[in-house]
């Protein structure tokens, strides 16, 4: 038998597949991982520490910048943990305007998500399909606040833009365009046999597992446990809206790619109730004193982002600045089970197991 | 095994883990601070007109916006240009009803606003001072100057507390705090507890209820909250924590409103790795999953939050640890949940607190060699130029 000698190999962190600054070391016995260690802070900017003084409006911008794939999720989760402490009302309008835009920014960050996990593997042109829909999603982000990727949207009551006039109309034009478009991915790649061999029975792991690392998301929901919170601790307007929770059964790295294409689709279905009952009138910012301070105490609210449980924990002492401001980023916890999922794989199974993950760098390090 | 040590064994890493890090981003993120100076959006051409509405909170408005808030305060207040009423109230609503289209009109409306605010101010401080009388006055005269108000509520406040604070220290076991229903639960159903510990918990009970009550301005004082649907688990987990871990295991126990009514449990740090794991395998309990810890610098103490949940049951829980800020250690939840390690390794990294117990205690997002913890709060870089 050929003894192989242990080879240590550094990933990233500049490697395309890292979808960002991390970094990888990984222990190779021949071509099979032995040990895998993330090395992760490339990107950190200190957010936390920022926040604290910065008052909450200030602090939105920042928020865009930590999942960069989904700044609407970010700020939501920001302006929804004030509100909470402060008892805000945000107005009906606003709230549907926050709704559409949370999920036409799921679609988005799955799109990224869709074409460069293909690209990883080794697909080109799914990525030029994925990035094409993707920007109309973006130009119609653009139009409502002049921003293509930080949005600074929200606010602490409310929403800083009205829809323009026929904003609406174009995100009822494009969920069809989109249905049809999910249609093609499915034909182009979902049963496509080198993609199966590359992703089924691979990165597999159990509920108990996914239950136990704290993963959220659709590495979560890839298992079998069916935990989405827009349905089990709903906030926003989502109670009002009939959506289905994705869940697969085998938590391999195939079952992930169903669950986020059907979360896709469920993703328009919510769009098409939400653009239909869209008031035709009514405020957009909510009765908000001059002075946002929360009341001296704590809280933490967490909802659904593209990625999992976007979390925020607020420390107040009663004043304009947070004491503490803590964000729970899906990626971070995500990213745990990584070594654990890695070791006995081989190094070509890294970029899928990685991929599936479906990490943004700038919320690891936040 | 000492700090050093740790680090070095733990870590794979060669030295390049020094060099400054890179935030190149394929997806093309900006740099972080790049629209922080401005947390308004500039205006895009294509968008029609807003005013700002004065709740973005930055500093003083050029007089373009700042009038058109004015303007349509004053328009919604009863008394047409009767500003004050709207100065408070329409500070946040203000923002997308702002039609006047022409400057020089909003100009002129803005001084005839201001004006008449300061002939309404000076009538209103007899009012308000009359109104001050009740807790729940102060929001109802919200015609008044929102700075005024906001030192009359102080002033309630303070003094509510103080005479809680007092009510709870004198009344002990009886639990006579007016207003504190809300908050009593679980410590008030056990009779061994010292006394100390009970009078201050109830007196920040007390505290915190009088507070919510001059807040919340509709709700009367004296009137004591129903108690929270998620009171019984509350009593509950500490029930089984006093019974199962250890008699002397919980702090503090209440019901966090602001958290939409989080059962929240101090436990103490020499208790909680058994805390844990009856946490996560109690039937009653089961908390298998567990979505965040934080840590926070009180400044006094530092204190750990594990936020666990039973995905079933929809059963959470935030569990406080608090721990000195000198020698701050908390056994390491990571062998119960195996979620809480990285979690835990950043709390280590930014705040200092050790977790014995833990696989792989190192730094996670700052640098190795990093000196100090960057959210203390009275954290001083090494370095000032990094």
């Amino acid at each position: 038998m050929i003894r192989t000698e242990e080879l240590l190999l550094n990933v990233g962190p500049q490697h395309p597949s890292t979808h960002g600054v991390f970094r990888l070391v990984v222990k190779l016995d021949g071509e099979v991982i032995t040990e895998a260690t993330p090395v992760i802070g490339y990107l950190h900017r200190g957010t936390e520490k920022l926040a604290e003084s910065l008052n909450y409006t200030q602090i939105v911008p920042y928020t865009d910048r930590m999942d960069y794939l989904s700044a609407m999720t970010n700020n939501y989760v920001l302006c929804h943990a004030v509100e909470t402490m402060m008892g805000i009302e945000v107005p009906e309008r606003a709230q549907f305007l926050r709704l559409i835009v949370m999920e036409l920014q799921r679609v988005a960050s799955h799109l990224v998500w869709w074409g460069t996990y293909l690209l990883d593997l080794g697909a080109l042109s799914p990525f030029l399909f994925a990035f094409k829909e993707r920007e109309m999603i973006i130009d119609l982000f653009n139009e409502l606040c002049g921003a293509r990727l930080t949005y600074n949207y929200m606010r602490v009551g409310g929403v800083k833009w009205d829809a323009p006039p026929g904003w609406i109309d174009k995100v009822r034009d494009f969920i069809p365009y989109m249905e049809k478009q999910l249609k093609e991915y499915d034909r182009l790649v979902s049963g496509n046999e080198i993609f199966l061999a590359r992703v089924k029975g691979v990165g597999q792991y159990d509920a108990e597992t996914a239950i136990a690392y704290g993963l959220s998301g659709a590495n979560l929901r890839c298992t079998g446990v069916k935990w989405d919170l827009r349905k089990d601790e709903p906030y926003c307007i989502y109670d009002r809206f009939e959506f289905d929770v994705p869940v697969g059964t085998n938590g391999d790295c195939y079952d992930r790619y169903l669950v986020r294409m059907e979360e896709m689709r469920q993703s328009l279905r919510i769009l098409k109730q939400a653009v239909e009952q869209f008031p035709s009138s009514g405020e957009t910012m909510g009765k908000v004193p001059r002075a946002i301070r929360p009341p001296a105490g704590e809280t933490y609210v967490r909802i659904e982002s593209p990625r999992g449980e976007i979390g925020c924990h607020i420390v107040s002492k009663g004043k304009a600045e947070p004491y503490r401001l803590k964000f729970r980023r899906p990626s971070f916890n995500n990213l745990q089970i990584l070594p654990k999922l890695l070791v006995g794989e081989t190094i070509t199974n890294l970029i899928a197991i990685l991929g599936g993950v479906d990490i943004v760098l700038g919320e690891v390090d936040c | 095994m000492s700090e050093e040590n740790k680090r070095e064994e733990g870590r794979p890493a060669a030295p390049e883990q020094q060099e400054p890090a890179n935030t190149q981003e394929v997806a093309g993120s900006e740099p972080a601070g790049a629209g922080a100076e401005h947390p308004n959006q500039p205006q895009p051409d294509t968008m029609p007109e807003h005013s700002d509405g004065g709740a973005s909170g930055k500093p003083a408005e050029p007089s373009a916006s700042a009038p058109a808030g004015e303007g349509t305060d004053a328009q919604t207040a009863s008394g047409g240009e009767s500003a004050p009423a709207g100065e408070g109230a329409g500070a946040g609503a203000g923002a997308a009803a702002a039609a006047d289209p022409e400057r020089e009109a909003k100009i002129k409306a803005a001084q005839e606003a201001r004006a008449a605010r300061l002939a309404a101010k000076a009538a209103a401080e007899g009012g308000a001072a009359g109104g001050a009388a009740g807790a729940g006055a102060a929001t109802g005269a919200g015609a008044a100057d929102p700075e005024r108000e906001a030192k009359i509520k102080a002033a309630q406040e303070a003094r509510a507390a103080r005479l809680a604070a007092k009510a709870a220290a004198e009344g002990g076991a009886s639990g006579g705090a007016a207003g504190a229903g809300a908050a009593t639960g679980a410590g008030a159903a056990d009779p061994e507890r010292e006394a100390k510990i009970k009078a201050a918990q109830e007196a920040r009970a007390a505290r915190l209820a009088a507070k919510a009550a001059a807040e919340g301005g509709e709700a009367a004082p004296a009137e004591p909250k129903p108690p929270s649907p998620k009171q019984p688990w509350l009593d509950e987990a500490v029930e089984l924590l006093k019974s199962e871990v250890h008699p002397e295991a919980v702090e503090e126990a209440a019901i966090n409103a602001l958290a939409g009514d989080m059962p929240t449990i101090t436990v103490k740090a020499e208790h909680w790795r058994a805390a844990a794991e009856l946490l996560r395998d109690h039937e009653k309990l089961g908390c298998k999953y567990i979505r965040n810890v934080t840590g926070v610098d009180y400044e006094t103490h530092l204190e750990v939050v594990y936020f666990v949940l039973n995905l079933e049951t929809k059963r959470e829980y935030a569990i406080k640890i608090r721990t000195d800020r000198e020698q701050p250690s908390v056994p390491s939840a990571t062998p119960v949940w195996p979620g809480a390690n990285w979690p835990e390794r950043e709390i280590y990294d930014l705040l200092g607190v050790d977790f014995p117990g833990h696989p792989d205690l190192r730094r996670i997002l700052m640098p190795d060699d990093w000196v100090g913890h960057p959210l203390r709060k009275d954290y001083v870089p090494l370095d000032p130029e990094v």
